[in-house]
This record gives C-alpha cells, structure tokens and sequence, in this order.
C-alpha cells in the first residue's frame, strides 16, 4: 500500500493524519481513494477535470509527478507519496 | 432579515472582516476565514446566512456558507464544469440569492463565464447551458481576467425568472424565461478597443458592474470599459450619462434604492492609467439620472492617495445615505450623509475584493 503524508496546511480543512496508507495503481487512483475518505479532499488536489492543480505539487517516490493532465503515474505497493503546495501558489 | 445600514461584510485578501455600528461607533470584527483570500462575501437576506466564496492560492476556488451568528463557516458543494466543456473553474467572481419568493435558488457568476444555479440551497449546481453555449459559440473573452467572466447578476425584484447578468466581456445578458434563453442587451453601448470594423455588434461590450435601482426596476446603470450608462427600459436601450474627465472610466457604481434618478461612481484616470486623478480619491454623483454631476470629496485624501475601490467594494445601505467603499490598499471609508462628508473606517486592511452592506 502507498503511504501518503499531506502538507499540514491541508489539515486546516481536512483532520488529516500525519501518514495514512492506501492502495492505489496511479496517483489518479489515490487521489479518488483519497476523497472517499475525506470526501471533498480530491477538489482541494485536483480541479474538476482531474488535473493536478496548478500550484500543487505530488511527489512519488522522490520524483514530482509527470503527468499533470491526467494524473496516471503509477504507484507500486511500497511508494511514498507526498502531497505539498508549491511555492509557486504564493 | 432585510439588509441593514449598520452590518458590513468586507471580503479581503486575509480574510472575512465585518464592520458593525453599535452605539453609534463602527468598529470592525473578525477575520472569519482568516488567510483566506476572500473573492467575495454577502449575506443573503432572505434566510440571513452568509456565503463567501474563497480564491485559495494552491487548493482552487471554494464555496463558504455560515448559517448562525456565530461566525462558523462551512464548506458547500462547490460549482464543478461538467466534463465535457473541459473547463475549470477559475474564480467564483459573484455571489446572488435568487427572488425572494424562492427560497433555495442561489447563483454564481464564475471565470471561465460559466452561471451556476442551486434549487437546493447550495447541495448541488447546474450550469446554465444556454448561456454557456452563447460563451462558446461567441468565444466571449476575458476582461480583466484571463478569461471572461460574470460579475454582475440582477434579479428582478418582480420577477424571479427575469435576470440580467453582466460579462466581462460580452456586455449584458437578459433571460425572462429563468435561464432557458438568453439575449443580448448592448444596444446604445460602445467598445472603442474593438477594431472600426467590429464595433457595431450585439456582443463583446465590458461593462464593469450592473446595478438595478431597487425603486424603479427598469431603470439599470453600469460602469463600463467606455463610459458610464443608464437605462430606464430594462437594459433594451441604454444612454451614455459620461462627462469627461472624471465620468467615464471606473469599476462600481451604487445607485440610491429609493432614487433611480441618483447614483455614485468612484472616478479612475482611465483604462491605460488605472490609478486616482492625481492621487485624489473621491466621488463622483448625480441626482438627474445623469444630466449632471457632482464632486464629494470631504473627509477623502486628496493627496497621495493611489488606491481605489474594486468592482464589487463600493455599496450603499437600504436608508440611502450610507454610503462605504473599500480600496485596493486596504482602506475603508465610509459616508453617513450620502457621500457628503467620509470618514475613515481602517486604514490597515488586506486589499479588499468586495464590500457589502449585510
């Protein structure tokens, strides 16, 4: 399962923990697993086309994720997903 | 629950900030929201609650409601485009109850130019179709932001299914049907950044902001990209009511809710130099529909003064006489002899996105 830790800025939102599991094949996929559990999470990610948003970052296994549009990186049982706000959002 | 002359909320940079007049002082609460860039924030009298929507830098555009006194907001159902117009939802631009006799229905004017309604008291959003396929087929484009966008919606007073709603740019819209059709009506509007050739069409017009005056609903004024109009029948025709220097080129206009005849506008140099006349801030005001107008500048600073109030922060109250605005630098003034005389409210705002009359 991928173990996915969150920027604390989205805990103001969502009573995130610090760490949480998930099974997922792509970041896609994590992110849906993600709003079942704390529904409305995936549009704080991604906006409603499912595309990352602009000014957040994904890191899987130490590299940002490529695909931005569609989200389709994959994931094996054992990664590490960060999800941060980049710098760029201000 | 009618809107008072003593409740103001003012949507800022940081955050929700309410202004309140008790014994006879205005002193100001909050933030709400706090650190939340506030696009815009109004309190919807039929049921008394308020709604803000939010311009998150990183997280996207997100919808507020609080339903109590006690300040607590809470997350609604956000307006999504549908999947096949490919959209995102930039910014939700302004927020509008429905008629009074329809408890439940709530609209948002958005960038990408996209009107959403809620029947169910914000649990859910449709796009208005029709309209939509009127920004695609027309390819309105945007005014003041990258895209275009609505930023003035009028319902009727008298009628629930009669709404007027202002786009930047493609001018103003009119449905008498409740959103099944729409039509254009620009008819009297100029657009002088157009080429020669494309200047006489029923579409592509910037008015800045759309204000109905409650006491005779045909009458409608709007601050526009090209001049300051007014029209007395129902946006069918409209009447350049300019005069150069000062009146032409601004965002808000308020109009007197039980004077159609009298309005305000806060002067702007002009559409390349968007900043005071000479660093004066003041006002200006007609009482004849726009015949003549008025300096009001007491109490203002009339030196060094480079901000300026946005479309959506200048707003009067029910009595006609309260006037406020907020400005670009975080500075709130308000009048409480109609515009006569101002006084500062805070110097020390985030800059404001929107000021209203609660």
């Amino acid at each position: 399962m991928a173990r996915v830790s969150f920027t604390p800025h989205l805990r103001r939102f969502f009573d995130l923990p610090d760490v949480c599991e998930l099974e997922a094949a792509t970041v896609a996929d994590l992110v849906r697993g993600l709003d079942g559990r704390w529904p409305g999470l995936g549009f704080y990610i991604t906006d409603e086309q499912g595309r990352l948003r602009q000014h957040v970052a994904v890191w899987v296994d130490g590299t940002q994720v490529e695909d931005e549009e569609r989200l389709g990186d994959a994931l094996t049982a054992d990664s590490v997903v960060h999800i941060l706000q980049a710098l760029s959002g201000g | 629950m009618a809107t008072t002359n003593d409740r103001i909320l003012i949507g800022t940079r940081k955050g929700l900030i309410e202004a309140h007049k008790a014994n006879g002082a205005w002193v100001l609460q909050g933030p709400a929201l706090q650190g939340q860039p506030i696009a815009y924030a109004m309190r919807d009298e039929r049921d008394g609650s308020l709604w803000a929507s939010i311009d998150h830098g990183h997280w996207g555009v997100k919808l507020s409601r609080s339903k109590g006194d006690d300040g607590t907001f809470e997350e609604v159902a956000a307006p999504k485009y549908p999947e096949d117009t490919e959209k995102t939802a930039k910014y939700y631009w302004v927020l509008q109850g429905g008629h009074a006799e329809r408890p439940g229905t709530f609209y948002v004017g958005t960038e990408p130019g996209g009107l959403f309604t809620t029947t169910d008291d914000g649990s859910s959003w449709e796009l208005n179709r029709p309209l939509w396929d009127l920004c695609v087929e027309h390819k309105w484009m945007g005014g003041g932001r990258d895209g275009a966008g609505i930023h003035s919606i009028v319902v009727d007073p008298r009628d629930g299914d009669h709404i007027y709603i202002g786009v930047s740019c493609a001018g103003v819209c009119e449905t008498k049907d409740g959103g099944a059709t729409w039509a254009y009506a620009n008819k009297g509007l100029r657009m002088d950044y157009a080429p020669p050739d494309q200047q006489d069409m029923e579409y592509g017009f910037d008015p800045h902001f759309l204000a109905l005056a409650p006491s005779d609903p045909d009458v409608l004024w709007q601050a526009n990209h090209c001049g300051v109009y007014r029209s007395k029948d129902g946006c069918a025709t409209w009447d350049e009511v300019s005069d150069k220097p000062y009146v032409y080129f601004g965002f808000p206009v308020a109009v007197d809710p039980s004077n159609a005849d009298r309005a305000w506008i806060v002067p702007m140099h002009s559409d390349g130099n968007r900043t005071t006349f000479d660093g004066r801030l003041f006002l200006m005001t007609t009482e004849d529909a726009g015949a003549t107008w008025t300096e009001q500048s007491a109490g203002l600073p009339q030196s060094g003064a480079w901000d300026f109030p946005y479309r959506h922060s200048l707003d009067i109250a029910p009595d006609g006489r309260t006037l406020a605005f907020g400005t670009t630098s975080g500075n709130v003034y308000i009048s409480e002899d109609a515009g006569a005389s101002w006084s500062v409210l805070s110097n020390n705002l985030p800059l404001i996105y929107s000021l209203r009359f609660a």
